[in-house]
This record gives C-alpha cells, sequence and structure tokens, in this order.
C-alpha cells in the first residue's frame, strides 16, 4: 500500500461524512434524486479539465455552479418542479460530458482514479468538508423546519430559497471535491445512502444527523478496508474505490432494515 | 414571529409622550391592524381584490368565505409571505403568530416534538408550558416522533408552538371544527380557554358558524371582494349569506 492510497482514504473519510451530513437534508426534501443527477452535472467541467489539463475538480466545481445557476433560474422562471429542471440540466450535462471527455478518461470520471490523487487534492477536499459541515449545520435546523411546513417556515422570518439554493452549493462542493477518489457516482451514493441507512433507525434529528456522518465516514473506511483484497486478486486497473465504497454502504443499509423502527 | 417590515402604526401614546392622563372617555380601543386596498394576484387572476379593513386590538375576527375565497391567500399576505399590492399596516405592538392549515409530516420524519419546539428557539421548559396550554401535560410526549402522533394531538402541538414567544396575535388557518384533540375539548373550547389566559387576538379562518357566532366578535367575509364587515349577527343576515354563498343558503342560529 502507498501513499496515495491514504491520501485517497483521507480524503474519502471527510468526504463521506460531509456527503452524509448534507445528505441527510436531501433525503428529507423528497430530493435525494436530485443529489444523485446533480452530481453528473460536473461532467463536462471534468472533461474539459482533463482535456485542457486543469484540475479536475475545479473544472467540476465550475460546470456545478453553472449548472446551479441555471436550474435556479428557470425553476424561478418556470413553474416546472426542481426535480424535473435538475432532470434536464442532467441529461444535457452528461451528453456535453461524454463527448468531450476523453473515452479511457470516462470510467475514472465516473468511477473514480486513486492514484491521481495528490496530497494537495487531499487536503483541499479535507478543508472544503470541514466548510461544508459547519455551513449545513447553520442552516439545518431552518431547512427540517422548512420541510415540516414551508408556510410555517416562511412565517418564522426563513428565507427557504436562499437556503435551498446555499444548500445546492454545499453539494456542489463535495461533489467537485470527492470526484478525484471516487468518482461522480461515489459522491451521489455518499449523498444518497448514509441518510437512508440513518432514517431506518432513528427517532430523532440529532440520531438521523450524527448516523449519517458516521454511516458515509464507515462506508468508505469499510470501503478501503476490503480495496486491497480486490486489487490484488484483479488488479488495480479493473478495480475502483468508488464502486467498493459504494457496496460497503449498501451493506449497511441492508443492516439498517433488519433494525428499522416501527 | 414575522419581521414586521410595514410603517408602523403609531399609538396615540407616540405622538404626545408627554400628555396628562385622559379623562375617561369612552374607551376607543386600539387598531390593531389596517388593511387598505389590499389586492394579491396569481398571474392574471386577482385572488384578493381590493380589501380594506381594519381590526381592533384583542378583537377575535372570524373569517370566511366559499371555497376558492381567497381566506388562506389573505392571511399569508396579512403575515408577510405573499407578494400583495395595497397597504398592510400592523400596530407597533403587534406580536403575530401563525397556526397553519395543517401538516402532513412523514410517519417516519425523524423529528422529535421537543426538536420541533427548538427550532422555534424554545427550550424544553418553554416547549412544556406551551403544551400545558393546550393541555398536553405529559412529559414523554416531547420525545415523540412528530409524524406519529395523532392528528388531534398534532393540531394542539402546532397551536402550543404558535403560543412560543408570547405572541398577542395569532392567525389560525382553519382548524379542522370537527377534528378530535381527545378529551371532551374541541378545538374551539381550546383557543377560547387560550385567549382568555393570555389576551390575545384570534383572527382565524373557518367555515363553521358555530365559531362564528361563538367564538369571533366580527366577522369578515370574503368572495374575493370583502362582502361584509361586522358583528356576526348583523354582518351574517340572511342577506349577506345569500350574497357570500349564493341563493339557497339558510342558517339556524344557535342560542347558546
Amino acid at each position: 500500500m502507498n501513499t496515495s492510497y491514504y491520501i485517497s482514504l483521507i480524503t474519502a473519510i471527510f468526504i463521506g461524512g460531509a456527503a452524509g451530513y448534507v445528505g441527510s437534508l436531501m433525503a428529507t426534501k423528497k430530493m435525494s434524486l436530485v443529489g444523485d443527477v446533480l452530481s453528473h452535472i460536473a461532467l463536462p467541467g471534468i472533461g474539459l479539465g482533463l482535456l485542457y489539463g486543469i484540475n479536475i475538480s475545479l473544472g467540476a466545481l465550475a460546470s456545478l455552479i453553472l449548472g446551479i445557476m441555471l436550474i435556479w433560474i428557470l425553476s424561478l422562471k418556470t413553474e416546472l418542479s426542481m426535480e424535473s429542471l435538475v432532470g434536464v440540466v442532467f441529461v444535457l450535462s452528461l451528453a456535453v460530458g461524454f463527448l468531450i471527455t476523453p473515452e479511457e478518461e470516462l470510467l475514472h470520471a465516473l468511477f473514480g482514479n486513486i492514484s491521481a490523487v495528490a496530497l494537495s487534492d487531499a487536503v483541499a477536499a479535507v478543508f472544503i468538508s470541514i466548510v461544508v459541515f459547519i455551513a449545513a449545520r447553520m442552516i439545518y435546523s431552518k431547512m427540517m423546519l422548512a420541510y415540516v411546513s414551508e408556510d410555517l417556515a416562511l412565517a418564522s422570518g426563513v428565507k427557504i430559497n436562499k437556503y435551498n439554493l446555499i444548500y445546492l452549493f454545499l453539494i456542489a462542493a463535495v461533489v467537485a471535491f470527492g470526484i478525484k477518489v471516487g468518482g461522480t457516482l461515489l459522491t451521489s451514493a455518499m449523498i444518497i445512502v448514509p441518510a437512508a441507512v440513518a432514517r431506518n433507525v432513528s427517532r430523532n434529528m440529532r440520531q438521523y444527523s450524527l448516523l449519517s456522518v458516521i454511516v458515509g465516514v464507515a462506508s468508505a473506511v469499510a470501503g478501503f478496508a476490503v480495496f486491497p483484497f480486490l486489487t490484488a486478486r484483479y488488479g488495480l486497473s479493473v478495480v475502483s474505490i468508488g464502486p467498493v465504497i459504494i457496496l460497503a454502504s449498501i451493506a449497511f443499509f441492508a443492516v439498517s432494515l433488519l433494525f428499522k423502527k416501527r | 414571529m414575522i419581521d414586521n417590515k410595514e410603517e408602523k402604526l403609531l399609538e396615540p401614546g407616540f405622538i404626545a409622550p408627554q400628555v396628562v392622563p385622559q379623562p375617561a372617555m369612552p374607551t376607543v380601543r386600539e387598531l390593531i391592524l389596517e388593511v387598505k386596498n389590499l389586492t394579491v394576484s396569481f398571474g392574471e387572476e386577482k385572488v384578493v381584490d381590493n380589501l380594506s379593513f381594519s381590526l381592533k386590538k384583542g378583537e377575535n375576527v372570524a373569517i370566511m368565505g366559499p371555497n376558492g375565497a381567497g381566506k388562506t391567500v389573505l392571511l399569508k399576505a396579512l403575515l408577510g409571505i405573499l407578494p400583495y399590492r395595497g397597504e398592510i399596516k400592523w400596530s407597533e405592538s403587534a406580536k403575530i403568530s401563525y397556526v397553519p392549515q395543517k401538516i402532513l409530516p412523514e410517519k417516519n420524519l425523524p423529528l422529535s416534538v421537543e426538536e420541533f419546539f427548538k427550532m422555534k428557539k424554545a427550550g424544553r421548559e418553554q416547549a412544556k408550558e406551551a403544551l400545558t396550554s393546550v393541555g398536553i401535560t405529559d412529559e414523554r410526549f416531547l420525545k415523540k416522533m412528530i409524524g406519529t402522533i395523532s392528528s388531534g394531538q398534532l393540531q394542539r402541538v402546532l397551536v402550543a408552538w404558535g403560543l412560543i414567544g408570547n405572541p398577542n396575535v395569532l392567525l389560525f388557518d382553519e382548524p379542522t371544527a370537527g377534528i378530535d384533540i381527545g378529551g371532551e375539548e374541541t378545538i374551539f373550547n381550546l383557543l377560547n380557554k387560550i385567549e382568555k389566559e393570555r389576551n390575545l387576538s384570534i383572527i382565524l379562518v373557518t367555515h363553521d358558524m358555530s365559531v362564528v357566532y361563538g367564538f369571533a366578535d366580527s366577522v369578515l367575509c370574503l368572495n374575493k371582494k370583502l362582502i361584509c364587515h361586522g358583528p356576526p349577527a348583523e354582518a351574517l343576515g340572511s342577506e349577506g349569506l345569500k350574497k357570500l354563498y349564493g341563493e339557497g343558503v339558510t342558517f339556524y342560529k344557535h342560542e347558546h
């Protein structure tokens, strides 16, 4: 096991925790698919980054922010739901992303490539994860209130539109900096699955948000623990870390079903 | 509580703070709300059309009208959560709180009653006090998941939530009259009790005539435009009802 393994592990732990936390707000917003789809809006940026030798996280971030702004403006101008607008921007991004991303790099963009993670990437990811965590914590209770009742939230002075936008940017940040390790699929899974696990077993908001973080981190650790055995068996070129972490999180999900509260 | 950014109504005392105490005069109650030419539109359609009325402090008002008459929209405009044209002036002393029509939390929503109160910055003691006001005294109730309590209990919780921060105006959107909130109480007994205990004005949207007669000091009938406004017995003469709901509507006034 080499240095890039550990650098990637640390990155994945922080991204997993932050993604699990912001994802716990997503699962309550009937928007879990938005999170999934949102991560793929990064693809055109990754493609451009690869083509022109720019850091792909920055490319991804730029493309996510553009995509979010587009969704945002459309949602204010049309009566369409956030879900369907995200869907439109998603297929657009996917099409453009696939057209411009070099074929051999496409798999890395989707599934990640731990040998490509540099120390600076890890430092950036850790930093961003902490910022995202703190920001999400600040808006958590207000977002939850808006989920319980938009009218109640508005009447209490919560600017729902503003918080939704902040929230989308937080997701964009997690996705952009998690991409190098596990690709876009990993980050979308880390947004959805830990929250689903936590929701199965938690009885209150505190347990729920805490457990989402724990499952996010634990999935990353479990994935990296199994990974060396798989690469030893099948080779590094065959196995990507992204899917392994996702499978680990799904294992947690299966266990949570057994303990599902009534 | 909403931030009241509207121009404030000056209370008489503010104009000349040093006035000597007035000789006993027939008390004219201070206005708590003044609405002038209020219009709310959704696209081309005017949902509330050129409404003007005012409310006195401590007055309980029932807003009634057929479905789609703009009752809830009026309430939301008063709360400042819908854009409108015209003027809505709350008095400086108004502390407004809102009890929504109903909320439908999912059964497995990971949110306890206590945490729901925390969202309004209410600590455990405050939550307990507000819950006691609505007749919930069991402390274990705070730990329950909000999606698992009965609809009657939820209605009580929403009222209690509205009471946090000691408002003096409660805007109440169509409490379901027949709802069983447990015990012998109806939601209106409860409101009567709270109103007396806490000395607040309640503005509520309702379809229930017995509420209008039993609870409201005045009634505001609405069908996009203001149809009538005044004490229930005057405003809701059979002429008023015909204008509001069309021909063929009669109502037997309960003698309490």
